[in-house]
């Protein structure tokens, strides 16, 4: 079941047309994660579904009912700020509770709801302090933890773990998986970073410019990219593209030709398609493979190893942009080496000149 | 001529204060150098060459003058005969200084706090309404008039003229065009202390709504955000989170201008001068010190009392301050 419904929804700041035409269904008690490059309108849509900022046309729907006109206390959500958004004056305590004092909760039920919080999120010590005491990651503990007491239907994250180091990062990301497992609830997660997006959502939507550029699991949007901006976006480090054009076109295949080495043949056609148009090829730094084998390969020279301890990256000098190849942990190749790069053809990903996929 | 002599005294003045630092400094090495084994660093004596002009500063122009009151309270009105408390006495048993004592509280009691409330209230209205930054602009312009100044511009609002006549002052003349009868305002005992007050409020209200507006600026939008979606009011919002959020402000705002406040004085002179009840301490001083011939000493005295007012403010202050360089 569909928990949010987004129909149409439209922006403007001024004439800046910030979100274009966007729908979206988000389900029930799934992690849906906004991705996309800053200004690309994710914050924007998250604050519209919180009720904090206007809607100039379209809808928003929380469990069956239009919200465009309810105040944001009235839609059943809690929001996370990148900020933390903490009330400096009050102890971590009373920030948990602020909300629930508004609902008029008996002094129990209040109790109960911040200290089960407070359990969740390992912060029991550090309930009389003030946010002033507290590190970074947390005053995001508490963020979190004022979300959680009021029992939202829905929970929104704007960057939540922008402002934390890499490690906490990475810990957080764990917990606050963990926590949607524990809580039910929804959650809808904005973020510019293409890694938490991968590793947390169950459903990721790539915005660009306003526009929502592809939505689906983490994996088909890895492996079946609809365009060259989300290819681009999702996996890290990013995938390869190499303009080229078509040399020769078939009912079954297409042959093109490959940095001027090799004519090389793809088992992809489209009716769209004819010889002579300009194509980029994308493939994935996991998809090279390095081989003696000459057929669909190309041969250039590393001109910097990254060493990861699990693999390695080799960047490829090539006009343009360098290509980079994944290999072994324990490589043996040098800065200066030529090797043979041999292309998976099932892997490669053919954009047209109006960067879609075919 | 006196341009020259301008430019002059500044070059002395500034060649001998940097002289005395350089010449003291190197003094200094010079002769610990000599004395001591210890590291230069580490002498006790350097902060003291650096602090000595400051200090002398401050005894000659602060301590000489409160020792000095001290002594001339205990004296007669020449100053030259000891007359023990019989100043302190008089004053605690004099009409006007009890009035003025009263009126001193009054002002106290009303204007900061008129003014910390007008001021954060109109710092907050002003930012939701296009024409805030006209109103503010306004609001502000006061504070660049002198007290005596103002004293001046409000003695013709509220100027009197006898019924029957042209009302020159315009709240007289509002009055009389909506059918009412002409008062003289500042002679009506006790009211009159708060139309006086009107002044001080006119002018320092800028001055609070100016930094109450810089004060607002500075709360972030996500925390006011926040507190929206945990289901607050606008009300709420202001009272719990922003009105905390300005605390501080409050604080420095609404002590400077009771400290202000305190010593009142240009406005009571030019208005009344202490007539028809609206006498305060510092009028009340000016008054015996140099008027009807000086009396130091029940001036030094009403001047203490003054300072006896002051000084609690004063140290509440420095131990708020102590207390947030610590945090
Ligand atoms: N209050 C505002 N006034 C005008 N333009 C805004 C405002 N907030 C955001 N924008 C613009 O809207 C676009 C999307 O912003 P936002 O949703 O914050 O992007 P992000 O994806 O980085 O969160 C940006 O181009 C930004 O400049
Ligand atoms: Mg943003």
């Amino acid at each position: 079941m569909s928990e949010i419904v987004i129909k149409n929804l439209n922006k403007y700041y001024g004439k800046n047309h910030v979100i274009q035409d966007v729908s979206l269904n988000i389900d029930s008690q799934s992690f849906t994660v906004l991705v996309g490059p800053s200004g690309c309108g994710k914050s924007t849509i998250l604050r519209m579904i919180a009720g904090l900022e206007s809607i100039n046309s379209g809808t928003i729907s929380i469990d069956g009912n239009i919200v465009n006109d309810l105040s944001p206390k009235d839609r059943n959500i809690a929001m996370v700020f990148q900020s933390y958004a903490l009330y400096p004056h009050m102890t971590v305590y009373n920030n948990m509770a602020f909300g629930l004092k508004l609902e008029k909760l008996t002094k129990d039920e209040i109790d109960s709801r911040v200290y089960d919080a407070a359990k969740i999120l390992q912060i029991e010590e550090l309930l009389q302090r003030k946010p002033k005491q507290l590190s970074g990651g947390q005053r995001q503990r508490v963020a979190i933890g004022r979300a959680i007491t009021r029992k939202p239907k829905v929970f929104l994250f704007d960057e939540p773990l922008s402002n934390l180091d890499a490690a906490l990062r990475v810990q957080m990301r764990v917990e606050l998986a963990k926590l949607h497992d524990q809580l039910d609830a929804t959650m809808i997660y904005v973020t510019h970073d293409q890694t938490e997006a991968m590793t947390m959502a169950d459903k990721i939507v790539v915005l660009d410019q306003g526009k929502i550029s592809q939505s689906g699991s983490p994996m088909d949007l890895y492996h079946n990219p609809k365009n060259l901006f989300v290819g681009g976006f999702i996996g890290s480090p990013k995938m390869n593209f190499i303009k080229t054009r078509i040399l020769k076109k078939s009912s079954q295949s297409i042959s093109i030709d490959l940095l001027g080495q090799k004519s090389f043949l793809l088992k992809k056609t489209s009716t769209n398609l004819k010889t002579g148009d300009e194509i980029t090829l994308g493939i994935r730094p996991e998809h090279l493979k390095i081989s003696k084998d000459l057929k669909n390969a190309w041969k250039g020279k590393v001109f910097v190893v990254e060493k990861l301890g699990s693999g390695t990256f080799l960047y490829l000098d090539k006009e343009g942009e360098p290509l980079v190849v994944e290999t072994d942990g324990d490589s043996k190749i040098k800065v200066g080496d030529t090797i043979n790069v041999a292309f998976n053809p099932d892997k490669c990903h053919v954009f047209n000149a109006n960067k879609e996929v075919i | 001529m006196t341009f020259f002599n301008f430019i002059v005294y500044v070059v002395i003045g500034v060649s001998a204060v940097l002289s005395y630092f350089v010449l003291a400094n190197w003094a200094h090495d010079y002769l610990v150098g000599k004395f001591s084994k210890k590291n230069l660093q580490d002498s006790i004596f350097r902060p003291w060459i650096f602090m000595a002009p400051a200090l002398i500063i401050l005894l000659v122009y602060l301590i000489y003058p409160v020792s000095e009151t001290i002594r001339l309270s205990f004296f007669d009105n020449y100053g030259r005969e000891f007359t023990g408390v019989s100043n302190y006495v008089w004053a605690l048993n004099d009409s006007d200084f009890r009035q003025s004592i009263l009126n001193n509280f009054l002002w106290l009691i009303v204007v900061p706090t008129t003014c910390t409330f007008l001021g954060l209230t109109i710092a907050t209205l002003a930012d939701r309404v296009w024409w805030g930054v006209f109103a503010k602009t306004l609001i502000f312009m006061p504070m660049a008039i002198s007290f005596v100044g103002a004293s001046v511009i409000w003695k013709f609002v509220y100027e009197y003229r006898g019924a029957g006549n042209d009302q020159i002052g315009i709240l007289n003349a509002i009055i009389v065009y909506f059918g009412g009868d002409p008062h003289a305002w500042i002679a009506i005992p006790f009211w009159n202390n708060f139309f006086l007050m009107v002044i001080m409020i006119w002018i320092q209200t800028g001055l609070a709504m100016v930094i109450f507006s810089a004060a607002l600026r500075a709360i972030p939008e996500e925390t006011l955000e926040a507190a929206r979606i945990d289901g607050a009011s606008e009300v709420r919002i202001f009272f719990y989170i922003i009105i905390p959020f300005l605390s501080e402000t409050i604080v420095v705002i609404w002590t400077t201008i009771t400290i202000l406040v305190l010593k009142v004085f240009d406005i009571v002179l030019a208005m009344t001068n202490g007539q028809w009840g609206t006498e305060v301490l510092a009028n009340l001083m000016f008054d015996w010190m140099f008027r009807g011939g000086g009396d130091s000493g029940r001036g030094s005295t009403i001047a203490l009392f003054i300072m006896l007012g002051v000084i609690p403010i004063m140290i509440w202050n420095l131990r708020r301050f102590k207390m947030e360089q610590e945090r």
